[in-house]
């Protein structure tokens, strides 16, 4: 049961307030007809399943209906951040969990 | 017809109106009074309940919307903006949308002010059928939403006041914290059977007692107009 | 029997309020306070049970949640039978009806206690796998018996009377155990005005401090333990919660308590001034901190027949007198190899029996405790241990030899001393359960021979569970992490004043946990490791040599640690006996994972409230009263409750199908069609939306015009549909499947947050804000004439696809000429609160008509025979819109790559023999084929053979007059006019014509009248 931060609400709320929609930042290309299939099919259905740091999609179902990113530790759980869509995470895996 | 079509659903003659628990049945032992209670739940049938959508950084939408309802918009989550004297409410749900609850009848005209006040982006939609509100009294309220929301409901967490909406049983529910013991529920109508039961489940070891079903709260249709008078 | 074992004085049990209750049908007597177990224990019973797999008779060897043996079945009633209760945790009650779980037919003479006794080799680890292997057939009956056998308690038969909730609750700081260091940490956290939880699962919080020999403040420990409650009473954001088990630590602080708030007053759980008592509560707490003071779990000694009742854990012993005032035998061999078990021996010696040794394992004991012993004349063995028990049903004696515990062998002379008890201590493991089941791995320290528990962000823990046992210790620690957890949330406090505990000087501990035998491990008689999976020494050296290296493999090969027991009592013993075998340390061998719930707990709390009605919730429309008044029978349709058909008199379902169906046809039926979903849609890029999430498009539908739409997600395959009306140039009215409504908004807004953010537009639930009533039928039209005087029906000024808005009954209305069954149809939309009146209204006037309600079954009969797709029934996730044969609502002409668009040009959505929509027509047309059935081509069956698609709809149509389906067939559409063979499971094969979908009116002249 995770706690998390929504930044719309501004509060840390409980997890069944909310659902996971999967990976963050998979944006659909912008010309889909000049996208060739290989990189279409990668587009739908390639998704990264890392060990350590990973960026997600969450919505606030229950709360703001409001959708937001988190970083989340997929070994210890552990949210390192949540921000806006549209924003870009200060954690990454290169730069490290610096909190 | 226009860009968007505002329609008044409340008929002008004689219609026998049901609120969404009109349905119900309540098989719980109930309290003998409300003095005897814990916890006495009431609805508030009938309301007017719009949603507003719009920019909150537009200040135009913000002094609109004040210049209408007499209340300024919350730009964040927590207190419900309200007129108790007057029945309007307009609560923070989101960065973008707002809930509004006016006195029955009056959803109309209120949405027509908006509309003639409000430019730009922004929409208000009538879910007054959708919705309705209980409102919930005595000393053992906060321990029963303990058993049925996961929000914290504590005063530290929750003062007078404030208004959230999260998951209520296996459903959802606006909750609003009123007074010290009073407490609102808006909860949508296909759920409010279910809803409405578990309530009377839960709160049955603290006593619970049913006040009648209050349309008092409904004003008459000058008031509306003055409502709408106010907003020019 | 009449507790011959109680004492005279002491304890903290009333002996003015005796308690009779019934174990195995035996009628005994205890007192207020005892728990099952003391009570037992004070009567003299010595076997409480069989072993799960030997079937060794068992009796009571601790005197809390590690508790292996002693677990029954309790409940006076059927309706109150509770499983795997420890009755060590069950407070006594007039009343109680306890029996053994385990012994068939019963724990006297018990039929697998022979196969048991006959040898150890005859039943190693992996015995029931390998002996009842072959035939698999057989293993059914195998396992019934074994089950019987091994028992496992029961379920009740009759319906729990009780009721069960669940609590949310948030605190800064939960104190989990409310022994010294617990109670320490929740003073000081409490008196700093943060939100406290302190939980225990004893009946009584104060844990080791009830039976401590050593006094608090020149008093009894226990008078601090009131003390302390007293304040913690006081404060009001404090919350004391006895007879609660933290049963589950999950992520970030999410802890769950078990509280059983009247399984100690009787067997169903009592009314209070009429009202029902709730008898289980499960604590949903997320905590800002988790102070765990859980304390430890006492080993015992690994030894021969160390399985034989009357042989205890040392603490145990010291709790039943102290604590119950009941000494469990008469003679006492203490088997130790550390001093702080020395006070069972002077414990024992208080009570007035007789000591007849402590064996302790170190060659120079020396402490506080161990002085006391000399200086009472005890007889103290150095260097040495108990070997084996003697005895069957009871200890008789025991067998003490010197040992060499580097070498692990027996070094001397085997001396046998008479004995009725044998208590043993090899140490204590710190409880670390909890914090383990965050994923955090238990850390090995050799100062104090255990395991604590790994770092968990939040949780500090305090006391025994990290070594600190002793009551000073314990009550300083708790009470310097009470201070830190609740600055940490934002509360100051003063360390309470701690009282006056004189320290014990103990001496160091030696480690020992299998005891050598002259004999070697697999031959010595059975040294058990975890008695309630009956895993001995042997068992784990066998595991070890048959090359399971791994102390997770070894767990599995074994049994060790399984089920109820989670390694309370013997994981420690069995890692070290594996750390041995395999010439590791024990940190190197590591623990098993312990996983919630740490102790059983009844289904009854874990559903909570939500069982029965409530399981899941029940959504009903504006007009639910009319159809149940009406006789409707309901179908569940995603949470919703439709009527699914409204029989008459005594008709079954299919006459009253074909009744309705024909009323449709041919005067007109209505349908309550409330529960499709509707969202609403402003804004001025509102057309732009639609034309990205719909197929088809949406630039020039003009106001006042309905629209069906389908909708793909992005790998091209259909996700839903509806019909879309435009209200006003940037306002529409969005209809979707009932079941997809919410998934269909989210969809919505996750494009337009993520994606599309400048769109001008914004969506709304409207479902439950309009009450639908569609009206279906050549009388359509004349009915709504009655009705309505503002809306002009005329064919050509109310065309199909119109919208309208007017009056219906006297109430505002939006009319939709939209058809769902190919016949004349308006679909009548007003706010909800209104609906009630204008559907009773419609029946008034429809009267004349023949105004028939009908169900969803009927509606998928009329759909079907127009071919018109029910999403998620004529689709599975894998259809486009060709597939269906839909691309006359498909536009690829639109110049945004609206969803779905990209992927429709990717070669596996261009194949020719994808499965497609085709009808049915069964040879027989009284058949109905079953929905589901696999098609294929060729009338001989040979399996394997190739299945090209399968039956999704099938019905008999009155209409038509013969049964009708509609499938998914590979290449279907270049199959029209062939015959296809579906097989069924009983050996017959029906055959079908392969039709076109649609049925009836395919140029929908009736729906354009």
């Amino acid at each position: 049961m995770l706690h998390i931060y929504c930044p719309h609400c501004a509060e840390t709320r409980e997890e069944e307030e909310f659902r996971p929609k999967g990976e963050a930042h998979i944006a659909r290309p912008v010309e889909p007809e000049a996208t060739s299939d290989e990189d279409w099919g990668n587009y739908l259905f390639f998704r990264k399943n890392p060990r350590g740091l990973h960026h997600e999609l969450w919505y606030h179902a229950a709360g703001c209906r409001k959708f937001f990113n988190v970083t989340r530790d997929t070994v210890s759980y552990q949210i390192h951040e949540t921000y806006k869509v549209g924003q870009k995470p200060s954690v990454t895996a290169d730069k490290g969990a610096a909190k | 017809m226009s860009e968007i079509a505002q329609m008044d659903l409340n008929p002008r003659g004689a219609v026998k109106s049901e609120s969404p628990l009109a349905m119900t049945r309540v098989n719980v032992v109930l309290a003998a009074s409300a003095r005897d209670a814990g916890v006495v739940v009431r609805e508030k049938p009938f309301l007017g309940h719009l949603v507003l959508r719009g920019r909150a950084e537009d200040e135009a939408f913000r002094a609109g919307v004040e210049r209408v309802l007499g209340l300024a918009l919350p730009l964040a989550l927590g207190p419900v903006a309200r007129d108790e004297a007057r029945g309007v409410s307009l609560q923070w749900m989101s960065p973008d949308e707002w809930l509004i609850v006016v006195p029955a009848g009056l959803e109309f005209d209120a949405e027509a002010a908006l509309r003639r006040e409000l430019t730009g982006h922004y929409a208000v939609m009538n879910t007054s059928g959708g919705q309705t509100v209980l409102e919930l009294t005595g000393p053992k309220v906060r321990e029963l939403l303990m058993k049925c929301t996961p929000y914290d409901v504590h005063p530290r967490a929750f003062p007078v006041g404030k208004g959230v909406s999260s998951v209520f049983a296996k459903s959802s529910a606006v909750i609003r914290r009123v007074d010290e013991e009073r407490w609102e529920l808006v909860i949508r109508r296909s759920f409010a059977d279910y809803l409405y039961r578990w309530i009377l489940d839960a709160a049955e070891e603290f006593g619970v007692f049913v006040a009648a079903g209050d349309a008092s709260h409904s004003t008459s249709r000058a008031a509306v107009r003055e409502l709408a008078a106010e907003a020019r | 029997m009449s507790q011959q074992n109680r004492l005279g004085t002491g304890g903290r049990i009333d002996r003015s309020r005796p308690l009779r209750f019934s174990f195995n049908g035996q009628t005994l007597e205890g007192f207020a306070g005892d728990t099952l177990a003391s009570a037992l224990l004070a009567n003299g019973v010595d076997v409480v049970g069989r072993s799960f797999k030997y079937s060794r008779p068992r009796g009571i060897v601790a005197a809390g949640a590690e508790e292996p043996n002693a677990i029954v079945q309790l409940g006076a009633t059927e309706a109150g039978q509770v499983p795997n209760v420890r009755a060590t945790q069950q407070a006594l009650y007039g009343g109680l009806v306890a029996a053994s779980t385990n012994g068939w037919p019963n724990v006297d003479r018990d039929l697998l206690g022979v196969i048991g006794s006959v040898g150890g080799r005859m039943m190693p680890p992996g015995f029931y796998y390998k002996t009842f292997m072959a035939p698999a057939s057989l293993w059914p009956k195998y396992e019934k018996y074994i089950r019987k056998a091994a028992g496992l308690g029961r379920t009740p038969k009759e319906k729990d009377p009780d009721i069960y909730d669940h609590i949310n609750r948030h605190c800064d700081v939960l104190v989990i155990g409310a022994g010294p260091a617990g109670l320490a940490a929740a003073l000081a956290a409490g008196r700093s005005g943060a939100r406290v939880i302190v939980c225990d699962e004893q009946d009584e919080m104060g844990g080791s401090l009830l039976d401590a020999r050593e006094l608090v403040d020149g008093r009894p420990a226990s008078a601090w333990v009131a003390s302390v409650l007293a304040e913690l009473a006081t404060l009001p954001e404090v919350l004391v919660l006895p007879r609660t088990t933290a049963n589950g630590y999950h992520d970030h602080n999410f802890v769950t308590l078990h509280e059983r708030r009247t399984e100690h007053l009787a067997d169903l759980a009592p009314s209070i001034n009429g009202r029902r008592q709730v008898r289980a509560r499960m604590h949903r707490v997320r905590a800002g901190e988790v102070i765990l003071a859980t304390g430890t779990h006492e080993r015992p000694l690994v030894f021969a027949n160390n399985d034989v009742p009357g042989s205890m854990v040392a603490g145990a012993v010291s709790t039943y007198i102290r604590r119950y005032a009941v000494v469990p035998g008469r003679r006492l061999v203490l088997s130790t190899a550390n001093d702080h078990a020395y006070r069972a021996a002077l414990d024992w010696a208080d009570a007035g029996r007789e000591v007849v040794a402590i064996v302790d394992a170190r060659e120079h004991p020396e402490g506080d405790l161990v002085n006391e012993a000399r200086a009472r004349n005890i007889r103290i063995i150095p260097g040495s241990a108990v070997i084996e028990a003697n005895g069957k049903k009871r200890v008789t004696g025991a067998q003490v030899a010197r040992i060499d515990i580097g070498g692990f062998k027996v070094a001397g002379r085997v001396e046998t001393l008479s004995c009725d008890t044998i208590a043993s201590s090899g140490g204590y493991s710190p409880v670390v359960h909890l914090a383990a089941h965050t994923g955090a791995r238990p850390e090995w320290r050799d100062d104090i021979l255990g395991f604590v528990p790994g770092k968990v962000p939040g949780m500090t823990p305090v006391g025994g569970v990290h070594g600190k046992s002793a009551i000073a210790e314990a009550l300083a620690d708790g009470a310097a992490a009470g201070v830190a957890a609740a600055q940490r949330t934002g509360f100051k406090v003063e360390a309470p004043a701690l009282p006056k505990v004189a320290k014990v000087r103990e001496g160091k501990a030696a480690a020992l946990y299998q005891v050598p035998h002259v004999k070697p491990a697999m031959r010595a008689p059975k040294q058990f490791v975890d008695p309630q999976n009956d895993v001995t020494a042997a068992g784990i050296e066998l595991a070890t040599r048959e090359g399971f290296e791994s102390i997770e493999h070894v767990k599995r090969y074994t049994g060790m640690g399984f089920g109820t027991d989670q390694g309370k009592l013997g994981n420690i013993n069995g890692m070290a006996i594996a750390a041995r075998c395999l010439k590791q340390t024990i940190p190197q061998t590591g623990t098993t994972v312990f996983r919630p719930n740490y102790t059983p707990i009844t289904f009854g709390a874990i559903a909570g409230r939500h069982c029965r009605e409530f399981f899941d919730p029940r959504r009903f429309t504006a007009l639910h009263a009319w159809h149940v008044e009406h006789g409707a029978k309901f179908e569940e349709v995603g949470q919703w409750m439709r009527p699914w058909y409204f029989p008459r008199g005594n008709e079954t379902m299919h006459e009253a199908v074909q009744r309705e169906c024909r009323a449709v046809r041919e005067g007109v039926g209505i349908l309550d069609a409330s529960t499709l979903g509707k969202i609403e849609i402003q804004g001025k890029d509102a057309r732009e939306f639609l034309n990205r999430i719909y197929t088809n498009a949406w630039t020039k539908l003009d106001v006042g015009k309905c629209r069906y739409g389908l909708m793909c997600k992005d790998d091209g395959m259909v996700m839903d549909d509806g019909v879309t009306a435009c209200i006003g140039d940037n306002h529409f009215h969005m209809t979707t499947t009932t079941g997809g409504a919410a998934a269909v908004l989210d969809w919505m807004e996750l494009w337009h947050q993520t994606e599309w953010p400048e769109l001008e537009v914004y969506f709304n639930s409207v479902t439950d804000h309009w009450a639908a009533m569609a009206i279906n039928g050549p009388n359509a039209r004349k009915l709504l004439a009655e009705l309505t005087d503002d809306i002009d029906l005329a064919r050509d000024n109310f065309k199909f696809m119109d919208m309208r808005e007017g009056t219906v009954a006297g109430v505002p209305a939006r009319v939709y000429r939209i058809s769902f069954t190919g016949e004349l149809s308006y679909e009548i939309n007003v706010q909800a609160n209104h609906a009630l009146h204008v559907w009773k209204a419609l029946f008034e006037k429809g009267e004349k008509y023949g105004l028939t309600p009908y169900g969803t079954e009927t509606m998928h009969v009329l759909r079907a025979e127009k071919g018109f797709i029910i999403v998620g029934q004529e689709t599975d996730g894998s259809m486009t819109p060709e597939d269906l044969g839909m691309q006359w609502c498909v536009g690829y002409k639109k110049p945004f790559s609206w969803i779905g668009r990209r992927a429709l040009t990717r070669p596996d959505t261009k194949r020719e023999d994808r499965k497609q929509l085709v009808g049915l027509k069964p040879l027989d047309p009284q058949l109905v084929l079953d929905e589901g059935a696999q098609i294929v081509l060729e009338k001989e069956i040979r399996i394997p053979m190739p299945m090209v698609g399968h039956v999704t709809s099938s019905y008999y149509s009155p209409n038509l007059g013969h049964s009708f389906a509609l499938a998914v067939v590979k290449g279907g559409s270049q199959r029209i006019g062939q015959t296809v063979y579906l097989p069924m499971a009983d050996g017959r094969v029906h055959a079908a014509e392969v039709v076109s979908p649609v049925f009836l009116d395919a140029e929908g002249a009736r729906q354009n009248v």
